[in-house]
C-alpha cells in the first residue's frame, strides 16, 4: 500500500507493507539519525515527533502515518546544534548512538515545559536509556539548553 | 514483531466490530504490546481515525474514550484535579513519555494484564467498561473475564473519589513488582493489589476510615489476598511489602482529602 505524509516539512510518499513501522519507512527515506535499539519500546532511540509529540517510531504503524506531521531530527538541524554543542560541553556525550533519540524528547520537553526543574527532566527522559556518560551530564546539558532558550544564558 | 497482510483504518465502529469478528483480525490501539507478540494476522484493525481519544467531564464524573493514550489521563487537568493528581502520580512511571503518548487506556483494560498500573487504579476507582456491542460491564467485572471480540469504547470513572497509588520496581521504568491502589467515596475504602503478579484484585471494598487506618486489619486483608512468584520477586516478598503499599495508599487518600479541605478553606 501507499502512504502519504509530511516528512519534516516536505510531502513523501512511501511504499510500505502492512506490518511496516514508522521506523522502517523513515530508514528506508534516508532518515539515518533514527535507530533501533531495544525492540521492546524501552530505551528511546527512534524517538520522532508525530504531530509534535515524541513518539517511538518502531511502534507506530507505518500506515497510521498518512496524513500527519513527522519530524526527525535531520529536520531540526538549528535545534540540534545548540542541543549538541550543550551536550558537548558538559561531556554528556560518548559514543553518541542515543543522542538522536533523546535531543528529539529534549525537544519536545523544551515546548512542553520550557522551565523544567531536575526532577521534571530525569522524568520526562526517563525513557530515553544511555549506556555510556550517564545521566547526570545529560541533565546539565538539558539546563544549559532550556536556560539558553529562555535566554537566561548566553551561548 | 506482528505480522499483518492488511492494515485497515476502521472508518466507523461498527466497520471495526465487524472486521473484528474474525480471528484472523486484530484490533490496533497503541501497538506498544502488540508490536512485540510474534502473531501473524490477516487483517490489522486500526481504532485512531474514530475519534475515541477525548476526556469528557460528565455529572457523574469522566468518560475516558479507549484511544486516549496513558499521557493524555496524566496530563489532562480537569481528570487529576478532580482525583487529586493521582492519575499523573500513578501513571508516570510507565516505561517513559514517549510510550506513554501512545500506549492507551484501552490497550491496557482490554490486555488485563496482572503488572498493569492502569487497571488497578481504574479498579479501584469502581471503573465501567462500555463495549460496543455488550454495553456497559463494571471492570471487577471485565477484569476476570476471558479475552473476547468486543470493541471497548469507553471507560466510565465515577467521580468524588480521592485515590492514591502505590507501588514498587525492581528498577525505575521496569513493571511494577507489586501495586496498591486505594481509593475512598462515599461507600467507603476500596483496596485493590495488584501485580502479585496475577491480574489486579479487590482485596477489601466498603472499608471504614478506623479500619482502614489499622495496621492489624490491613495486615489480615493482606494475610487473605494470594500471591505468587515471578522472575520479579518471590510469594513471601509480595506478601511482606503488601501491608506497607496499602497503609501507604489509604494515607495517600487522607492526604488528598485534607490538602483538599485545606485548598477550599483558603
Ligand atoms: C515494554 C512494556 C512495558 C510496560 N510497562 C507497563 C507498566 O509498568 N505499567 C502498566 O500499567 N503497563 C505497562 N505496559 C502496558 C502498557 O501500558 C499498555 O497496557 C499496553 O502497551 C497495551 O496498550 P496499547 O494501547 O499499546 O495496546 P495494543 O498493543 O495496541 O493492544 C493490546 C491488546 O488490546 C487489544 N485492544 C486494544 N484496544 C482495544 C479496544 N479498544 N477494544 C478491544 N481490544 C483492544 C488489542 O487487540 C491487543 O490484543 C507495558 C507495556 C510494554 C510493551
Amino acid at each position: 500500500m501507499n502512504v502519504e505524509f509530511m516528512l519534516n516539512g516536505r510531502k513523501v510518499s512511501a511504499l510500505i507493507e502492512a506490518d511496516d513501522s514508522l521506523y522502517t519507512v523513515l530508514r528506508a527515506l534516508g532518515m539515518y539519525s533514527v535507530k533501533c535499539g531495544c525492540e521492546t519500546t524501552n530505551c528511546g532511540l527512534c524517538t520522532v515527533h508525530m504531530d509534535g509529540k515524541a513518539v517511538l517510531s518502531c511502534s507506530v504503524p507505518a500506515a497510521r502515518c498518512a496524513g500527519h506531521e513527522i519530524t526527525t531530527l535531520e529536520g531540526m538541524q538549528d535545534e540540534a546544534k545548540l542541543l549538541g554543542s550543550c551536550l558537548a560541553g558538559e561531556g554528556a556525550e560518548q559514543c553518541g548512538f542515543c543522542a538522536p533519540g533523546m535531543m528529539m524528547n529534549v525537544f519536545a520537553l523544551a515546548k512542553e515545559n520550557p522551565h523544567a526543574t531536575d526532577d521534571e527532566i530525569d522524568a520526562f527522559l526517563a525513557g530515553n536509556l544511555c549506556r555510556c556518560s550517564g545521566y547526570v551530564s545529560q541533565r546539565r546539558a538539558v539546563k544549559k539548553y532550556l536556560s539558553i532558550k529562555a535566554g537566561e544564558v548566553c551561548v | 514483531m506482528a505480522k499483518y497482510k492488511n492494515y485497515v483504518l476502521a472508518r466507523s465502529i461498527e466497520e471495526a466490530y465487524e472486521l473484528n469478528q474474525k480471528k484472523s483480525s486484530v484490533i490496533v490501539a497503541g501497538n506498544m504490546w502488540l508490536r512485540m507478540c510474534g502473531m501473524n494476522k490477516q487483517t490489522a484493525v486500526d481504532l485512531s481515525l474514530l475519534g475515541l481519544d477525548r476526556i469528557e467531564k460528565t455529572q457523574d464524573g469522566f468518560v475516558v474514550g479507549a484511544m486516549t493514550t496513558l499521557r493524555a489521563l496524566e496530563t489532562d487537568t480537569a481528570l487529576n484535579d478532580a482525583f487529586g493528581s493521582v492519575f499523573a502520580r500513578a501513571l508516570a512511571p510507565i516505561v517513559g513519555t514517549q510510550f506513554r503518548s501512545t500506549a492507551t487506556v484501552g490497550g491496557s483494560v482490554y490486555s488485563r494484564f496482572g503488572f498493569s498500573d492502569v487497571s488497578a487504579l481504574l479498579l479501584a476507582l469502581d471503573a465501567e467498561v462500555v463495549l460496543h456491542q455488550r454495553g456497559v460491564v463494571k471492570l471487577s467485572e471485565y477484569q476476570l473475564e476471558a479475552w473476547d471480540r468486543d470493541i471497548i469504547t469507553h471507560i466510565r470513572i465515577p467521580g468524588g473519589q480521592r485515590a492514591s497509588v502505590q507501588s514498587v520496581r525492581v528498577s525505575g521504568t521496569d513493571i511494577p513488582t507489586l501495586v496498591c491502589a486505594a481509593a475512598k467515596s462515599e461507600k467507603g475504602i476500596r483496596i485493590v493489589l495488584g501485580a502479585r503478579p496475577a491480574r489486579a484484585v479487590i482485596a477489601a471494598d466498603g472499608l471504614k476510615l478506623v479500619d482502614a487506618q489499622n495496621i492489624h486489619i490491613i495486615e489480615e486483608i493482606a494475610g487473605r489476598t494470594a500471591f505468587g512468584t515471578n522472575l520479579r520477586a518471590g510469594e513471601a516478598y509480595r506478601r511482606r511489602i503488601a501491608p506497607v503499599l496499602m497503609a501507604r495508599a489509604v494515607k495517600g487518600c487522607m492526604e488528598c482529602e485534607a490538602k483538599e479541605a485545606a485548598e477550599d478553606e483558603c
